[in-house]
């Protein structure tokens, strides 16, 4: 396998070029707060990127819509619980985390036992998830204890420490799918799930597990993003929906299942960014920047798979 | 197999009819010609745009730039159209066009749908920010006429619906193209084998989704008057609903025309159903969620029945 072939390499290639061409237009200057901003925006993406890299692997028609609600719900019972008090943020924390659990399990439950598909019973729950949201926020907006909002617009070693978050994820998760029987299990449903349920693989578990995990990526990502920005918003995950699957594709990882790709997700989620800030230090506008955007993103996956074809 | 294919159709029927009794049990008044056409109102964009979705469906693809696509349709329509009819005319054109040519480039370079059609989502509400970047335009006048037309017997949206299921089930399910169309979603391959262009009939399939769509935005904007980029976007997950809800499968070219429409009628009436109630705004959609589960609920327990028999 020649390191062209290997699909990653796509993304970080085009978030270099999208880096290089915006400092082009500023001959070299603001290049390290640009790197920076891309990190910590590009977090987020990458945190939920992750999860849905994870569903998307399970197989064809797996793909968890419910990600932008999951995201909203978590990071408004979060704050809400947290109600601004310092030293509350692990309980935060731990109140995101169960909403993730409840919120995959409720998922996995409406797939399993009403055989429903993933993408509708995931569309049907996420309607539910937002009323929560919207009955528990009643437009209050709460702002994160002061300790949590430092520590999540903060930076260690120069990096923001939200990048640091999604790198150890990423990290974690690389370990998983590639050195544990759980990872192995998800890569060989994926691939075919009659022959992975023949060969002992506890196929069930393991879409459950998975599902689970989505939950729990996005709402983490929901309540960093809070933090992040000063308070959780009924929109705030919106833009996260097309945002998660287009950065798990772009990265390299199969749509049809069996095969992810870890490092893609992040080349994948910084491009996303990069080429926004691109587009806009040139001068275009909203319109011409969505066309221009949907236009990249089809033809590296144009670029991808031609290439895959020929190897 | 025929018993199969009649319970497929009974269980949206059922659930319509099941809630309009709900409805007319609510709130009585609604039972009247004036009310019917306030119920379903909005129901003809939608159930065309379920279509849309549908022809997608029918040749195992899913289509996540419906929503974006019908918005810029609506903008075209309420300002080109409006203005320059001609030009307005040869831009839905030629939107259908690339829809057709969309869907033989997903097939010739074998694409994942679901990423181009994101893709292209991005690329459709682009260009409606361009045409219409604040909210504005006007319906052409012969287009409102159509939308608020009253026939005898029936209101419009009640007519309406019932010509695109006919005129769609003819389409898909009764001609000789149409077969061969979902053939392409049961076995491309024995398709092709046969003889039949399979670039062709995927691209006819995108073309039909495309044209479909197109009439959606008309005629939102014959019923609003007016158009901004993002009027339709949720159209996209509401026109995957009402294909499902409506019996369609999403593989294997298992699709309804006639259930997609009332797929379609039942979210409509779902939303002015919740009204009625009087929920409070917190919990509407999250009670419209609770009955497309419920709905598909219903779904498993008359195929285990099907099953069965």
């Amino acid at each position: 396998m020649t390191p062209l072939a290997r699909p990653w390499l796509w993304s970080w290639l085009a978030a270099a070029a999208a880096f290089s061409l915006t400092l082009g237009l500023t001959s070299g200057r603001g290049a390290s707060e640009l790197a920076y901003a891309a990190l910590s925006f590009g977090a987020f993406a990458a945190i939920v990127g992750l999860g849905q890299m994870l569903v998307i692997t399970l197989g064809p028609g797996n793909v968890d819509l419910s990600i932008p609600a999951t995201m909203t719900l978590a990071a408004t019972l979060a704050l809400k619980g947290m109600s601004s008090d310092p030293g509350t943020a692990f309980m935060g924390l731990a109140i995101a985390l169960a909403v993730g659990v409840g919120a995959g399990a409720a998922n996995y439950a409406l797939i399993f036992l009403l055989r429903l598909p993933p993408i509708i019973a995931t569309l049907a729950a996420s309607l539910i998830y937002q009323s929560l949201a919207i009955w528990s926020n009643r437009g209050l907006r709460i702002k994160p204890p002061e300790g949590l909002a430092d520590f999540a617009t903060g930076r260690v070693l120069g990096l923001p420490n939200v990048a640091w978050v999604g790198l150890l994820l990423a990290v974690a998760v690389w370990v998983v799918l590639e050195r544990s029987i759980w990872g192995r299990w998800l890569l060989a449903t994926g691939q075919n799930l009659r022959v992975a349920r023949l060969a002992g693989v506890p196929v069930e578990r393991v879409r459950a597990t998975t599902y689970v995990a989505v939950a729990v990526f996005a709402s983490l990502a929901g309540y960093l993003l809070a933090s992040f920005s000063g308070g959780a918003a009924l929109n705030m995950g919106q833009e996260y929906l097309l945002m998660s699957i287009a950065v798990v594709v772009i990265g390299g990882t199969s749509i049809a299942g069996g095969n992810s790709n870890v490092p893609g997700v992040w080349g994948a989620a910084l491009f996303m960014f990069l080429v926004v800030s691109m587009l806009n230090s040139y001068g275009a506008g909203a319109g011409v920047r969505n066309v221009l955007t949907g236009a990249i993103i089809i033809s590296i996956v144009i670029a991808a798979s031609t290439r895959r074809a020929r190897t | 197999m025929s018993l199969l294919t009649r319970h497929r159709i009974i269980l949206p029927v059922v659930s319509l009819a099941l809630l309009l009794a709900a409805t007319f049990y609510m709130q009585p008044r609604a039972m009247s010609y004036f009310g019917l056409n306030l119920l379903f109102n909005l129901a003809v964009p939608i159930a065309l745009a379920t279509i849309a979705q549908m022809m997608i469906i029918m040749v195992n693809d899913i289509d996540l730039s419906l929503g974006a696509f019908v918005s810029l349709s609506a903008c075209v329509t309420a300002t080109f159209l409006n203005d320059t009819p001609g030009i307005g005319l040869l831009i839905l054109l030629a939107l259908i066009l690339s829809y057709a040519l969309m869907g033989a480039v997903i097939h010739a370079l074998d694409l994942p749908a679901i990423v181009v059609t994101l893709g292209m989502s991005f690329v459709w509400g682009g260009l409606a920010l361009f045409i219409l970047p604040s909210p504005g335009g006007a319906s052409p006048g012969w287009l409102r006429t159509l939308m608020t037309v009253k026939p005898p017997f029936a209101p419009m949206a009640v007519v309406a619906a019932i010509v695109i299921a006919a005129v769609t089930h003819l389409l898909i399910m009764r001609s000789g193209i149409g077969t061969v169309l979902r053939g392409v979603g049961g076995n491309a391959r024995s398709v092709a084998r046969a003889g039949w262009s399979v670039l062709k009939l995927k691209a006819l399939a995108y073309g039909l989704a495309g044209l479909f769509g197109v009439l959606a935005g008309m005629a939102l904007v014959g019923l609003a008057t007016s158009a901004d980029a993002n009027i339709a976007l949720r159209y996209t997950l509401l026109s995957i609903a009402g294909v499902i809800l409506g019996g369609g499968e999403f593989t294997g070219g298992k699709v309804s025309p006639t259930g997609a429409v009332i797929g379609a009628l039942t979210l409509t009436l779902a939303a002015s159903f919740l009204s009625f109630l009087r929920l409070s705004p917190d919990w509407q959609i999250g009670a419209q969620g609770a009955i497309l589960i419920l709905v598909l609920t219903a779904r498993l327990v008359f195929r285990q029945k099907g099953a069965e028999a």
